[in-house]
């Protein structure tokens, strides 16, 4: 909310600064977003009427105009098309200073001279407004200084309020809220209930009174549509924020910024029959003020009279009842809507108005009889007219309720952990307007009506300690019982992981948890992705099912940024829909394309390929004391090389895939080089188990390396598996140190090349033991893998 | 016994030019061998008078021992040549970078979170996780957020039908911890959270840090405490903290904390406040037995400030020039 310092100050007048006056207001809750002056610095620009405006006569688009000052004539070429006889405007003589130190001198346009400039608000940095030069009231006093008779020595302040604060959604609300904190004294204007002169009426009927329990009207018959609203409040709307429209539509406007109370006008020769507070039909059809057509929710409180809907209620009105400038007859209307039947409809129809900004959070249910009273008054002043009763309907029993609140003092003094002197505690309350009752060491506390946001001892405790200062109130370091956690030493930490990654090379990188639905399909076409129902963009519109798909994006980023050796990884979620469920898995995902090793002056770097990437895994898996439970099975993946996949499986169940990403998506997304990919389950990862020691044996070591001929096509690792799984008591180890294919090895078959360590924990093994178990192994060999010894 | 002057006289000449371990050898069979000439010297000595034979003995004998010496030295000194030569031929370009693997880093986010952990793992609190994938319920109404609660509007909620959503902060976590655990309660909560907001200054998606302590006895003076503390050590400065009131459905007082690090200027660096009583009633807490605190804090806003990042949006672009540059 943007308010005039200049006005604030006619209510409560501090004596403390434009700064002071900011931080007491930030420190106190309404924290200030802005502060601006009304105008720029300019000086030497008075009021002048234009006498004469004549055809320049070198230039089609300028006049030559004979300007007073109120004592000499100027002759000044303006280009401003609104320039004519009679208007008064702002006249920067010779010698004035406009805003970014311009100064106005003496000067020939096509020939002819001119002695000064006619100004729009934009060049005095009043508004952004190029629209013509200035349009002054009539009655503006020609030569006054411009400064002066606009009252431009003014700050306009925006407060930035948070959604309990409704009480401060008008100047007598913040002209309230500043008197408490400066303790100066607030000077409510009086506002004298205006009588009626004419007997007319116009019904009104709460057909809902739940969402709508008061309801005020009143007519005001003959007004004058074509009266100019006074500059004193089309400056104070300006500085609100508000653009002055009409008289009729200013002065509503005018008393919801003064008093906070949302008003409107209706020409009562529009209204049929008489005013019906109601829920909207389905689909009931309404033009709103704005110009928008709408259909109606059933859920939509309305304004109607007998025959239709004439504004949405607590929102905005109708355009086919709205004052013109040929209405004589206006229905004044101001109401209390309880702010659930209001709040989330505005935005329901992607409105969003001063109306119904106050409406959902509270307005003063009091407040009705003194705005329609203070609206009244000025209408009068401003358009004339003749006022009718104030007809009143209430459903008393509907009204909010405020239930006293009751503070101790030991809970206040707790939770501020200090001893808050009674007299201080009494004196804040007090002065924010509640009615204190002293119930031996604590209060009973009656919450004034404008107060939404106090019904519990927590909002009182949040009271004190806001008036009394966040800054002044005491700082401890709490103690606690000291207590020691079990961290359970099998679970891995994922930032050891994290660590791990990076210690291998890989830079981790955060992508996006949503991302384009072709994506997902190109990556994981088998699981449909979790859509949002409203995403912020085509892009970011589906939940990831992989990390990969992020990654490989990440990838092509760089690639186009001239990176060649790119090695990323990422831990996070997937979602995955299963059932009814959505299944949010953390999963850990690497990428790697370029080279093995950074550029370097040894030459020996090759790009990087399925084993670098392998090896890096195993090492997590090493790390995590798992390798030995996983196994790599070839596998099929739709984003993958179908010779370059392997599913992951820890015991047998699938944990994850690595290989090389498939042409065809590098091709989709035009990604350079050989590229590889892993994800893996980070709760396999991390799941191990506790070191446990075995003794030492102090037997030697016995070691017999094999090299078997097997089919190309058959993998070592299940001939690796047959070896262990017979090679017997006090096995120890099991290497593979050489896979050969050429030269002395039959075409479509491989050498490959195992040492196998032995050694026993309680004696030597001897030589027999270890040949008949080389020829078990070689026998097994033989039988499943029809392998061969390699002589 | 000229002839033994003249021999010692040669021999040591000839130890004198030996260059390598070879030619000594050599020089040691010459003159010392079986049938060496200082050795043949010694074989004379039974031509001699008895009288004579001691002295001309020991003269001999003194004579080898001192070629001996010589011998040993001039090869000790060869040795140590020869190693001179070894060592100077391996010298290599020391200047020239190391071989093989460069490393990767973790990025800013990461490191920001971390070291929020290790702040607050310091002092007793454990980390908690929960699904980003949130139910309207922990999201907003655990949290004295009800349907239609002007609050929402604040939040640009990501939405999977009338019941689910991206979660809009990690708040949810602390209802999900008072659910299911009793004080006293000390924990923080790190992890993506959701916003349907973007430009330079907000992302769809960000991180946040919320923090939890319930127990009996716990004071605003407590949360202020804590607070001040946690941004002086992530600075590692004196910086100057402010308290200012604010609102959150779910803390009452409410809480903005700015601080000032040394150029007047204010900046707002986390919210937070004392647990709302209605949210420890949703989550089974007796509000009159036990209160506490809760904050929250943006890590990439923490990060801009610590290491001075003036775009949000660098953090997801994953660009490596600029993760390198934070690593």
């Amino acid at each position: 909310m943007k308010f005039s310092e200049q006005w604030l100050r006619e209510w409560v007048n501090p004596s403390i600064t434009t700064d002071e006056l900011e931080s007491l207001l930030s420190l106190s809750g309404l924290e200030v977003d802005g502060v601006e002056k009304a105008a720029d610095d300019f000086s030497g620009v008075v009021i002048g009427e234009i006498l004469a405006a004549e055809q320049h006569p070198n230039a089609d688009k300028l006049q030559v105009c004979s300007v007073s000052d109120g004592t000499e004539t100027f002759q000044i070429v303006c280009g401003a098309a609104n320039a004519r006889a009679g208007l008064k405007t702002g006249f920067a003589k010779v010698g004035a200073v406009l805003p970014g130190d311009f100064k106005i001198k003496k000067a020939k346009l096509r020939q002819v001279e001119s002695f000064g400039m006619l100004c729009a608000e934009d060049e005095l940095g009043i508004s952004d407004d190029h629209g013509g030069i200035m349009e002054l009231a009539a009655d503006a006093p020609v030569g006054a200084d411009l400064r002066e008779y606009l009252n431009l020595d003014d700050t306009i302040i925006e407060v930035d309020l948070t959604p309990n604060r409704s009480d401060c959604l008008s100047l007598a609300g913040l002209a309230r809220e500043v008197g408490v904190l400066a303790q100066t004294p607030v000077n409510v204007p009086d506002v004298p209930d205006v009588k009626a002169t004419v007997s007319d009426t116009f019904p009104i009927e709460l057909i809902n009174s739940d969402a709508c329990p008061r309801y005020m009207g009143r007519i005001i018959k003959g007004i004058n549509p074509t009266a100019t609203t006074p500059l004193w409040m089309v400056e104070k709307l300006r500085r609100s924020g508000v653009r002055a429209i009409d008289p009729v539509v200013d002065v509503t406007n005018f008393v919801l910024m003064e008093l906070g109370q949302p008003m409107h006008a209706f020409d009562l020769a529009t209204l049929s029959g008489g005013i019906k507070v109601r829920l909207a039909e389905q689909d009931e059809a309404l033009q709103l003020l704005d110009g928008s057509e709408v259909k109606l929710n059933a859920d939509t409180l309305v304004i109607a009279d007998h025959d239709k809907a004439v504004a949405m209620a607590g929102i905005m009105g109708g355009e086919q009842t709205k004052v013109t400038d040929s209405t004589s007859d206006i229905f004044l209307e101001c109401a209390f809507f309880e702010p659930i039947s209001i709040a989330g409809r505005a935005r329901s129809y992607g409105l969003h108005t001063d109306s119904s900004h106050r409406y959902e959070r509270g307005v003063d249910f009091t407040l009705q009889a003194r705005a329609i009273a203070r609206a009244t008054q000025l209408l009068l002043d401003i358009v004339g007219g003749e006022a009718g009763p104030v007809v009143e309907a209430v459903d008393n029993a509907k009204l909010p309720v405020r239930h006293d609140v009751v503070l101790r003092s030991e809970r206040l003094n707790q939770m501020l952990a200090m001893e808050m002197p009674s007299e201080k505690v009494e004196d804040i309350l007090t002065r924010l307007g509640l009615q204190l009752t002293k119930e031996g060491n604590d209060w009973r506390a009656a919450v004034p009506s404008y107060r939404f946001d106090i019904s519990i001892e927590a909002d009182l405790i949040e009271e004190v300690a806001r008036v009394y200062g966040y800054d002044n109130l005491p700082v401890k370091s709490p103690t606690m019982a000291l207590g020691i956690e079990a961290q359970p030493e099998a679970i891995k930490p994922i930032r050891m992981i994290r660590q791990s990654l990076a210690a291998r090379g890989y830079q981790e990188a955060i992508t996006f948890s949503f991302i384009e639905p072709g994506l997902s399909k190109l990556f994981d076409p088998k699981n449909v992705p979790i859509a949002l129902a409203n995403p912020i963009s085509a892009d970011l519109s589906v939940m990831r099912t992989t990390l990969i798909a992020g990654l490989a994006k990440a990838v092509q980023y760089n690639q186009n940024r001239q990176q060649g050796r790119i090695r990323l990884f990422e831990s996070g979620q997937c979602f995955i829909q299963q059932g009814d469920a959505m299944v949010q898995d953390p999963m850990v995902a690497v990428i790697a394309t370029g080279s093995r090793e950074p550029e370097g002056w040894t030459g020996d770097s090759q790009p990087v390929d399925f084993f670098d990437l392998k090896g890096d895994l195993e090492a997590l898996l090493d790390d995590s004391g798992i390798l030995a439970e996983v196994s790599f099975e070839p596998a099929e993946h739709p984003a993958l090389h179908p010779g370059q996949t392997a599913q992951i499986l820890r015991n047998g169940d699938a944990i994850g895939f690595i290989g090389a990403l498939h042409p065809s998506v590098q091709k989709e997304l035009g990604l350079k080089g050989n590229i590889y990919v892993f994800e893996v389950k980070q709760a396999a990862l991390q799941a191990g188990t506790v070191a446990k020691f075995d003794s030492l044996s102090k037997y030697p070591e016995v070691r017999r390396d094999l090299a078997f001929i097997i089919d190309e096509a058959t993998p070592v690792a299940y001939l690796m598996a047959a070896v262990r799984e017979n090679a017997g008591e006090g096995f120890k180890e099991l290497r593979l140190f050489d896979v050969y294919q050429g030269k002395g090895v039959e075409e479509q078959r491989k050498s490959v090349a195992l040492g196998l360590t032995w050694q026993h924990a309680s004696r030597t093994l001897n030589d027999e033991e270890i040949n008949s178990l080389v020829d078990q192994i070689v026998s097994v060999a033989q039988e499943q893998f029809g392998a061969s010894l390699r002589s | 016994m000229e002839n033994l002057a003249t021999l010692v006289d040669q021999a040591r000449t000839a130890i004198a030019d030996a260059s390598d371990a070879q030619a000594l050898d050599q020089i040691r069979v010459q003159y010392l061998g079986k049938k060496g000439e200082v050795t043949q010297l010694l074989k004379g000595l039974g031509k001699l008078s008895a009288e004579e034979r001691p002295k001309v003995g020991d003269e001999i004998n003194k004579a080898k021992d001192a070629l001996l010496q010589d011998l040993n030295a001039r090869k000790a000194g060869i040795d140590a040549a020869q190693l001179q030569a070894k060592l100077a031929a391996e010298t290599l370009d020391v200047t020239l970078p190391g071989r093989g693997q460069s490393v990767g880093g973790l990025h800013p986010v990461t490191k920001t979170i971390q070291r929020i952990e290790d702040f607050f793992g310091s002092i007793g609190f454990s980390v908690a996780e929960g699904p980003e994938i949130e139910d309207d319920y922990h999201n907003f109404e655990a949290l004295n957020i009800p349907a239609h609660h002007p609050a929402r509007a604040m939040h640009d909620t990501f939405y999977f039908n009338a019941n689910t959503v991206l979660r809009t902060h990690t708040s949810p976590v602390q209802v999900r911890t008072m659910e299911s655990d009793k004080p006293p309660i000390r924990i923080i909560c790190p992890g993506r959270v959701y916003r349907c907001d973007s430009d330079q200054t907000h992302s769809p998606m960000f991180h946040q840090v919320e923090g939890l302590l319930v127990d009996k006895d716990i004071s605003f003076a407590d949360l202020k405490g804590i607070l001040e503390q946690f941004l002086k050590a992530f600075f590692e400065d004196n910086v100057k903290v402010r308290f200012r009131p604010s609102y959150f459905p779910f803390t009452e007082p409410s809480i903005e904390v700015d601080i000032d690090r040394g150029d007047g200027k204010w900046l707002e660096v986390l919210g937070c406040g004392m647990v709302h009583p209605k949210v420890f009633e949703s989550s089974g807490i007796d509000p009159e037995e036990y209160t506490g605190f809760a904050f929250g804090m943006g890590v990439e806003r923490l990060a801009m400030l610590r290491y001075g990042v003036n775009d949000l949006r660098l953090f997801f672009d994953n660009d490596l020039r600029f993760l390198n540059q934070l690593r």
